[in-house]
């Protein structure tokens, strides 16, 4: 049976324990039978989310996270591997016996119910006393500030009304996670960035585990305490969002979170902890941490606005390479410099605009591009 | 010209009814006051009088139609809507594929549909004998002539009515909400009687007005594969208009049934609340 959250929640934090997590995934496969071919969407997946965390899958279309999270959900049974809710072994627990609920990508709103009706679903087949039913939804529509549209049919509504009454409909249940499937994809950048600061606002509110999948990495790195980064069915690194973006771990990460720049090259020698690499005749990048040998060729990111452009050669301390600008483009709040280098590789590099317009260079500049040797990472290949 | 565009595109249709259907109703409507007979002529009397006639006449007729045609739209629905269902949430990639096997009977003459029902049932057919020979069913075993076979022959025949509609409805089902009320502690049938069920009314609603009215109306069927005891309105209505050339008679027959049928459907939308079903099928 479902269990409500205040029980399981005084039985699982028995005195000196560690805390229970909210979700684990433990080595999840799952595999599809596709025009007769066995189709790994889920590689295995073993990941740890806390208890009041905000947490979030990230990822292209078709990476597996929505199939991760619907194995959460119980839309879906994994081929194999666990799935426990706060200690639980529910990998074969129909949905409607899971104390998680989910916000859909389209809302999936009941079409023939008005909004009290879609919000109060939930507590009705849980046979919640109808007095309680009453003042939970009313509550709960208060926080989502649609008090007096209880009788509105969803269609005639906006698609941000939509979602805060999908958002409402999950969670005056008081889950003990809520799953969130591309909550804000349906709507314009404007109403969507307004609701990512309500949803962290709620989340911190209500105190639950928001399991958040999304491919807008702007998105993740806004909102989650940590990001799971998933490519073709596994994680390629599970970290919080700064280290994810300034330490990716791999060429997908970088290329994936933001813009990065990917540079190859072999080592040189390696001096008190930072490998040299030689770049083109006159470049050298410094690249931290790592354990690396002379003669290895590895490949290293640094993010754009970490570049300094230069006309005069760097000091010695910095990462230096040449290169010859190719194109600029004017952003507004910055510039971003197309620069080759001698090797054929290109840089990107943004520089922002409140700088001295002296140091801007011209297309055809030649011009060195520097950085501190802790904006630059080798990664696995 | 651009405002006039949607009456110009109305037109064809609206007068190809207006000339088609109005024009011999009002034609039939007066036929069905008239007096005389077909050798010397029919005049218009005003004769209202026919219609108390038929109807004390041909009363267990009309009675007999309506409970064959309530009948056979309850068991269709039964059958259709399970099939409905299939097709629209397990067809996957061969839909229309479903849908046309569906309609496929339709390719072919619907007597000749019925007259090879006929063979199939008959006494000694294909489906009977076999099972005679064997012993399972007694000698004089029929089904032929009875008011089984009628209403077999009609929901055979205007089936593929019934599954249309509702797999229309159903086939705009979002099966995401069918998964948020299992996610908001559903069960299957919950989400079945909830949420599913109630999205499907309007298709339920189209399909039972597309079957009951012509079966209700229907004279192949019985004539084909019943016996006396079988007569419906339409034969009727058959017989009084092509055999005794009673045109009065058989206009009003038609007229009183299609009196009854619209105040039996509106009575039924009122009851199921037309206002409702038409949101629903607007949505």
């Amino acid at each position: 049976m479902t269990e409500t959250q205040e029980g399981a929640g005084a039985a699982a934090d028995a005195p000196g324990a560690p805390p229970v997590p909210a979700i684990e995934l433990d080595g999840v496969v799952k595999e599809y039978l596709a025009h007769g071919e066995v189709v790994q969407a889920v590689k295995g997946v073993t990941l740890t989310i806390a208890e009041g965390e905000f947490f979030s899958l990230l990822g292209p279309s078709g990476c597996g996270k929505t199939t991760t999270m619907r194995m959460v959900a119980g839309f879906e049974e994994p081929t194999r591997g666990t799935v426990r809710l706060h200690g639980r072994d529910v990998t074969d627990v129909p949905p409607d016996r899971r104390d998680v609920n989910m916000v859909f990508q389209s809302y999936a709103l009941f079409p023939h119910m008005n909004v009290w009706e879609n919000v109060a679903f939930g507590l009705k087949r849980r046979k919640v006393p109808s007095g309680e039913i009453a003042r939970r939804v009313g509550e709960m529509l208060e926080i989502v500030a649609l008090t007096g549209r209880e009788k509105r049919r969803p269609r005639e509504m906006s698609g941000g009304q939509q979602q805060r009454v999908a958002l409402a409909r999950a969670l005056v249940n008081r889950p003990r996670a809520l799953l969130l499937d591309e909550p804000l994809g349906a709507l314009d950048l404007k109403l969507r960035q307004a609701m990512q600061i309500e949803l962290k606002r709620i989340q911190r509110e209500v105190g639950i585990t928001f399991v958040y999948v999304t491919h807008d990495q702007s998105e993740a790195l806004t909102m989650s305490d940590r990001i799971a980064v998933m490519n073709d069915g596994r994680i390629e690194q599970l970290a919080g969002p700064r280290e994810i973006y300034e330490r990716p771990a791999t060429a997908f990460v970088a290329g994936f979170i933001g813009t990065s720049n990917l540079l190859r090259g072999t080592v040189d020698r390696v001096e008190s902890g930072c490998a040299v690499l030689r770049v083109g005749a006159e470049g050298r990048v410094l690249a931290a941490e790592g354990a690396h040998r002379a003669g290895e060729a590895i490949a290293v990111t640094v993010r754009p606005e970490k570049i300094t452009i230069s006309t005069e050669e760097p000091a010695g301390g910095l990462s230096a390479v040449r290169g010859t600008v190719s194109e600029v483009v004017y952003l507004g709040l910055y510039n971003s410099y197309a620069v080759s280098l001698a090797d054929g590789a290109e840089v990107t590099v943004f520089q922002q605009n409140a700088l001295d317009s002296t140091s801007t260079a011209e297309r055809g500049d030649a011009v060195w591009l520097s950085w501190q040797p802790q904006h630059s990472y080798a990664i696995g290949s | 010209m651009k405002r006039l565009t949607p009456y110009l595109l109305v037109l064809p249709g609206g007068l190809w009814l207006a000339i088609f259907m109005v024009v011999p109703m009002v034609f039939m409507a007066s036929v069905s006051t008239q007096e005389g007979d077909v050798v010397n002529g029919f005049a218009q009397t005003f004769n209202v009088g026919v219609y108390g006639e038929v109807l004390g006449q041909y009363g267990t007729q009309f009675l007999r139609s309506a409970s064959y045609g309530l009948a056979a739209t309850a068991v269709s629905l039964l059958l259709a809507y399970p099939v409905a269902y299939w097709i629209a949430f397990r067809g996957g990639a061969r839909k229309s594929t479903y849908l046309l096997l569906v309609l496929l009977p339709f390719f072919v003459s619907f007597v000749l549909r019925t007259v090879s029902w006929k063979f199939l049932l008959a006494d000694d057919g294909l489906l009977l004998a076999p099972l005679k020979s064997a012993g399972l069913l007694p000698g004089d075993f029929h089904v032929l002539q009875t008011t089984a076979a009628v209403i077999g022959g009609l929901v055979y025949n205007y089936l593929p009515f019934m599954i249309l509609p509702i797999y229309v409805a159903l086939e705009r089902v979002d099966p995401r909400t069918v998964e948020a009320a299992r996610d908001l502690y559903a069960s299957r049938r919950g989400a079945f009687t909830r949420i599913v069920l109630p999205l499907s009314l309007p298709g339920v609603f189209a399909g039972v007005l597309m079957t009951f009215v012509p079966m209700t109306a229907d004279y192949v069927n019985a004539a084909i594969l019943g016996g006396p005891e079988n007569t419906m309105i339409g034969n009727i209505i058959q017989t009084e208009y092509l055999v005794n050339n009673d045109y009065p008679t058989a206009a009003a027959l038609s007229f009183t049934l299609m009196a009854a049928m619209l105040v039996g459907i509106f009575a039924y939308a009122r009851a199921l609340g037309t206002e409702n079903v038409l949101e629903a099928a607007a949505r």
